[in-house]
């Protein structure tokens, strides 16, 4: 998918503007962020998310959430293996979609689903772990979101990088959420938990094998 | 947005089916012969008792037959409708067996045709916190029953639904689910006069998908008791092993009676979600009523039960 590093590195067969393939990935993350919200407007309008739309939303939006967390936290593994830097560029894009998605999901959740009932809602927050985990995931996503701005990451400083290590447990909990809400079908839980579990790999390897260089990063 | 609150009164306590309601609408019907079942079950027609209850008009045929959970043809709600027509449903055979008189395998024609066939509108409560209100046609399944003559040991009866990798696409999930699908019924419970076995739906041939040729119907309980495309009936004097309480026991257990006060450990079972059409979210979220509503007619049979324990 991304270009090996040794045919990107050699400055002379790079293409004129080094940035048209970031933009190209950054027209690409808008296009798959906004257009599952295109899906269901489109789908909610003609009738064909099924006779419960709300279930549909909250599932479609749920799986979205999953995949632009996935792909946040593959934004540091990718630029590892393949020593493109730039890459790095998008990740704020694809953390914010993943925060965006999770807010649409809870809103479906608890303004459509629940109408509101707030004395409900604490409830199955408090007493379904799967709701549980999924709340605690998307709580953890508020900091991220809010401290992704430029600004945020001056003032943080080195601290930045340990908050934003959330992203994580963020994720491992909205995987945990989705194993615990499927009655039948883990496949789709665990190819996430696995990938996830991957991603987290090539992170620790990459630590332990240069941890002045991550550390000095 | 719609955003509507929470009310006690949404539902009256007695907005059961009234056996009386389906007298009066039966000789309605009768009186009023040449016009469609569909236009028969308007509520507005002619001073029909359901016409009080507003909230409990029938669902349309396109969402009772869009909506399914039908594992066999598929995970999803709208997959059974798009798979289900691989189903054979003729010729059919119902093996009956077990601790009765009469076992055999009986045709489909010979099963129905004693029975005098009846509409019954019942509240359908499925356990994923959804409902509908469904104009079914069927017979009662203490009819079959009767006529196998169970013997005087046998204290259940058990269920099948076909399995048939050949007609049925979901073989991904067969080592999941342990086919065929099976439920199971005290016999008590499957002799009270609300437990149909129904053979169609809005006075017409039940859709594969609903669970053609013939399933069992039981308003009580949730959806996944009221088995669907029969095979086999079995009496039993233990209990019988059923396809959700054996797949996750902490969740499903053998009664699964509607009952608000009994959460499933991943959700609340306090209200459900109406499907209405008329509503811009397609759904309304009402109290669910203990027994589904029909607790006149059948809290008796729980009586001196721990329904907390008998989930």
């Amino acid at each position: 998918m991304v270009t090996p590093p040794t045919r990107a590195k050699p400055a002379s067969r790079r293409p004129a503007n080094p940035g048209h393939r970031i933009l190209l990935l950054k027209t690409a993350i808008w296009l798959t962020g906004l257009g599952p919200i295109a899906w269901l407007t489109v789908g909610f309008f003609r009738g064909t998310l099924g006779v419960l739309p709300v279930d549909t939303i909250i599932l479609v939006e749920g799986r979205w959430t999953l995949v632009f967390l996935i792909a946040t936290l593959a934004v540091t593994p990718i630029r590892r293996l393949t020593g493109w830097n730039r890459v790095i560029q998008v990740r704020r894009l694809l953390g914010l979609f993943a925060f965006f998605h999770a807010c649409v999901h809870f809103l479906a959740y608890a303004g459509i689903d629940q109408v509101f009932a707030i004395g409900y809602i604490i409830e199955d927050v408090l007493d379904r772990r799967y709701i549980t985990a999924g709340f605690a995931a998307l709580v953890l996503l508020v900091p991220l979101a809010v401290t992704s701005t430029k600004g945020w990451i001056r003032r943080l400083g080195k601290r930045w990088r340990k908050l934003h290590r959330l992203a994580y447990l963020s994720a491992s909990l909205g995987v945990l959420h989705f194993y615990w809400k499927v009655r039948a079908d883990t496949f789709w839980p665990l190819v996430a938990a696995l990938t996830l579990a991957g991603l987290f790999t090539v992170r620790l390897a990459y630590r332990k094998r240069s941890p002045k260089k991550t550390a000095r990063k | 947005m719609i955003i509507r609150t929470r009310r006690n009164s949404d539902i009256p306590s007695s907005e059961i089916t009234p056996e009386s309601a389906f007298i009066n609408r039966r000789r309605f019907l009768g009186a009023s012969a040449g016009i469609g079942a569909a236009a028969f079950l308007s509520r507005d027609a002619a001073g029909s008792p359901l016409s009080t209850r507003q909230d409990e008009e029938p669902n349309t045929w396109e969402e009772i037959t869009t909506h399914n959970n039908f594992y066999e043809f598929g995970l999803d709600k709208k997959d059974p409708s798009r798979n289900a027509h691989t189903l054979v449903t003729r010729p059919w055979t119902v093996k009956v067996d077990g601790l009765c008189n009469k076992p055999g395998d009986y045709q489909l024609e010979d099963f129905i045709k004693p029975s005098t066939i009846e509409d019954r509108v019942y509240r359908f409560r499925c356990v994923e916190a959804w409902s509908m209100v469904i104009p079914w046609r069927g017979f009662p399944l203490a009819d079959v029953i009767r006529r196998a003559e169970p013997h005087p040991s046998a204290k259940y009866v058990a269920f099948a639904t076909l399995w048939d990798p050949e007609q049925m696409p979901e073989r991904r999930w067969k080592p999941r689910i342990g086919w065929p699908y099976r439920e199971g019924l005290r016999l008590d419970e499957a002799m009270h006069p609300l437990s149909l076995l129904v053979n169609g739906l809005y006075g017409k041939e039940l859709p594969n998908q609903n669970g053609a040729p013939l399933r069992v119907i039981v308003p009580w309980k949730y959806g996944f008791k009221s088995i669907k495309s029969i095979v086999r009936m079995t009496f039993t004097e233990e209990e019988p092993p059923t396809t959700w309480a054996t797949q996750t026991p902490g969740e499903y257990g053998f009664y699964s009676n509607v009952n608000p006060d009994v959460s499933h450990p991943r959700w609340s079972q306090a209200t459900e979600k109406r499907i209405d059409g008329s509503r811009f979210f397609g759904s309304r979220r009402i109290d669910t009523l203990f027994l589904n509503g029909y607790a006149d007619e059948v809290a008796h049979l729980y009586e001196g039960m721990d329904l907390q324990k008998y989930f």
